[in-house]
């Protein structure tokens, strides 16, 4: 089983970017548990979204504790929340910014698998909007292959429609221009 | 929208209630239940489902009117948690008193005070002497499929009661999981129109909800004891059909690896499934343990919990909800009640652990199946104990 | 004392403590309930308002095909509630031989 936190900010989508990486990995026959860290929220507060994917039945409903990838949407939560608490000796972190993994290896210290890609900027040029959520999703996958890109078809266009493309568009940019580094 | 699927538990569940064909739906939203009756308002509104959808000002209305609604002879459901449910309480006894079916989702969550909008068992708990028959979901396949049993086992007219079916707040009601739906002619065929018995019918008046006076009361709630207390045989008819048709079994208690087990966890709900993990762990190191979930809690199946506990030398009761200044918590009490007559009964710990939406982790458990062998040895007397209080 | 037949063996009792048999209030003779004391309507004074039939609690009183009322001993507790209520002071409460 994958266990996977997904860091980003209330309105930017972290909750509907656990949902769509399950149902993706649900169509697949896999089991998959998608939920946010439950409570009141409100735009721009730091959020919390986790995700289990398995071969097998999941019976586990506490939160996710030990994170076998961190996801962060947002490159300013960097500075305030410890996004990689938690995570497993070799977790992997896959991160929405602008700099590179060299960069946000020397500030953050984080000595892990590290996946980066500029998410923002992809998101704004391919939807015109800031909203990283199922950019970020193509960098998971390609980093953390919790499921197939192809598996996201169905769920970007039961969610998105009309904008389902664009959303398709960013995501397998992201999937083709993540930097990775174990 | 048959077929296995990834969706929000909610949904689910207001899926089983269309597949029902319910006549009445009586709604007022509370979280964590709003995704349901938002749902469901969207499929009476999109034609996908012909039901008289009333948004009503208060959940003690819900329930009026879902009351009314039965009274009639519709099909009627309701849902609510928390402190909707406490408002409907005085409705409750004569939801189950008129002898009346329907079915109400309950979606777990704790009762104020402080406000509290995450999961614990605190609502259902102090609705449990209503009359009403009260299940237990543990995942969305099970909100479902018992949603579906419900009507089946409220409209039975060896039954006429109405049933609470509950599901963990946000822990399961907004979780995105595989869930089978199944098709409406399937559902058709386990779940056919209601025949209501007596009904308010201009052609042939009655009167409900009269008056009784000392001389008549006592009848009558012997008659609802005995109606409660027989609906289990009635569920376990339900059960054989549903299962010969969709294939998925049910019993009023569940054992998970109580075979050779010492020890033994007392779970209802999700949490159960949390602690299947940790009994997996601590089999894997070679400890003697099991678990037991009670999915039928009202009317209490003493026979199957016997049977289920037989060969268990302590049992690890999780309470989600406090009796205060009482004997630590509701199932907890069931327990021993049930069990003070025998005369070879094993320890019983009593845990009272969740409240108010903290956590369970499997670690959890595994200190709960710790202590509670620890104070088994010493036969503690333990009325109870509250998990995991912050001392300092 | 007005016949109570309501108590069933537990078994028997009906379902919901429906009561089934429709209008059978009026089995329940509360003109027991009076103590010498009735109402009485002057036809004369009487302008065939109905207050009287609106206002009993009992519906002691039933509409003629001649428009006046007729009295019921077998269900006026003699609140005088009619008399208080009847416009042209029509009614009076006087006392009833045993």
């Amino acid at each position: 089983m994958i266990e996977v936190r997904f860091h980003g900010r209330g309105g930017q989508g972290a909750v509907t970017s656990a949902e769509l990486i399950a149902l993706a990995a649900i169509d697949e026959g896999q089991y998959a548990q998608a939920f946010p860290s439950f409570g009141p929220e409100r735009r721009g507060a730091p959020v919390v979204a986790f995700l289990r994917v398995s071969s097998s039945q999941i019976r586990i409903r506490s939160k996710v504790y030990h994170p076998d990838i961190v996801v962060v949407l947002d490159p300013t939560l960097l500075d305030i929340v410890d996004v990689s608490a938690g995570l497993k000796p070799k977790g992997l972190l896959v991160i929405n910014t602008a700099k590179s993994l060299e960069q946000i290896r020397k500030e953050y210290g984080f000595k892990g698998p590290l996946a980066v890609v500029d998410a923002s900027k992809i998101a704004m040029e391919e939807m015109k909007v800031p909203i990283t959520n199922t950019t970020m999703l193509g960098s998971l996958i390609r980093a953390g292959k919790v499921a197939k890109l192809e598996s996201m078809d169905n769920p970007l266009a039961h969610r998105f429609g009309k904008i389902a493309e664009r959303n398709k568009k960013a995501m397998q940019r992201a999937f083709d221009e993540t930097q990775i580094k174990e | 929208m048959a077929g296995r699927k990834g969706m929000e538990v909610s949904i689910a569940v207001s899926e089983a209630v269309k597949l029902a064909n319910v006549d009445v739906i009586s709604a007022y939203p509370i979280t964590p239940q709003t995704h349901i009756v938002e749902h469901l308002s969207e499929l009476v509104a999109d034609g996908e489902l012909t039901a008289a959808f009333i948004p009503v000002e208060s959940e003690h209305s819900a329930l009026s009117a879902a009351v009314g609604a039965a009274a009639v002879g519709a099909r009627a459901y309701t849902a609510t948690a928390s402190q909707g449910l406490a408002l409907m309480h005085e409705i409750m006894f004569i939801a189950s008193g008129l002898r009346l079916p329907m079915v109400m989702t309950v979606v777990n969550r704790a009762l104020s005070t402080p406000i509290n909008i995450w999961n614990d068992l605190s609502d259902i708990m102090a609705e449990r002497d209503t009359g009403w028959i009260q299940l237990f979901a543990i995942n969305g396949q099970e909100a479902v499929d018992l949603t579906l049993q419900a009507f089946k086992l409220a409209e039975d007219p060896r039954v006429l009661l109405p049933v609470a079916v509950n599901l963990d707040g946000f822990v399961l009601s907004h979780v995105i999981e595989p869930v089978e739906i199944p098709d409406q002619e399937t559902v058709d065929r386990f779940l056919p129109p209601y025949k209501p018995g007596i009904r308010l019918d201009p052609e042939n008046p009655v009167s409900m909800g009269a008056f009784g006076s000392p001389d008549v009361f006592t009848e009558i709630k012997k008659q609802i004891d005995e109606a409660l207390i027989g609906s289990q045989k009635v569920a376990s008819e339900v059960w054989k059909d549903f299962g010969t048709i969709f294939g998925r079994t049910y019993k009023p208690i569940e054992s998970y690896k109580t075979k050779g087990a010492e020890t033994l966890l007392v779970t209802m709900g999700s949490i159960s499934e949390t602690a299947m993990s940790a009994v997996d762990l601590m089999r894997e190191k070679g400890q003697r343990v099991g678990l037991i979930h009670i999915r039928l809690w009202r009317p209490f199946p003493f026979k199957e919990f016997f049977q289920a506990i037989r060969e268990a030398k302590v049992l690890a009761v999780v309470d989600r909800a406090l009796v205060p200044g009482g004997a630590g918590g509701p199932v907890g009490l069931e327990v021993k009640a049930a069990l003070f007559d025998k005369q070879d009964r094993p320890y019983v710990a009593e845990f009272i652990a969740g409240l108010g939406g903290r956590d369970l982790t499997v670690e959890i458990f595994s200190e709960m199946v710790a202590k509670a062998s620890r104070y088994a040895k010493t036969q503690k007397e333990l009325r109870y104990e509250m998990i995991g209080v912050r001392e300092k | 004392m007005a016949k109570v037949d309501a108590l069933h063996p537990w078994k028997e009792a009906p379902l919901g403590c429906v009561i089934s048999e429709a209008g059978n209030a009026r089995k329940f003779k509360t003109g027991d309930w009076r103590s010498k004391i009735r109402p009485l309507t002057d036809q004369e004074k009487c302008i065939k308002c109905g207050m009287c039939w609106i206002f009993c609690p009992e519906m002691a009183y039933t509409l003629r095909t001649d428009g006046f009322y007729d009295w019921s001993s077998e269900y006026c507790k003699g609140c005088g509630i009619c008399a208080r209520e009847c416009p042209k002071e029509a009614i009076q409460m006087i006392a009833e031989e045993e």
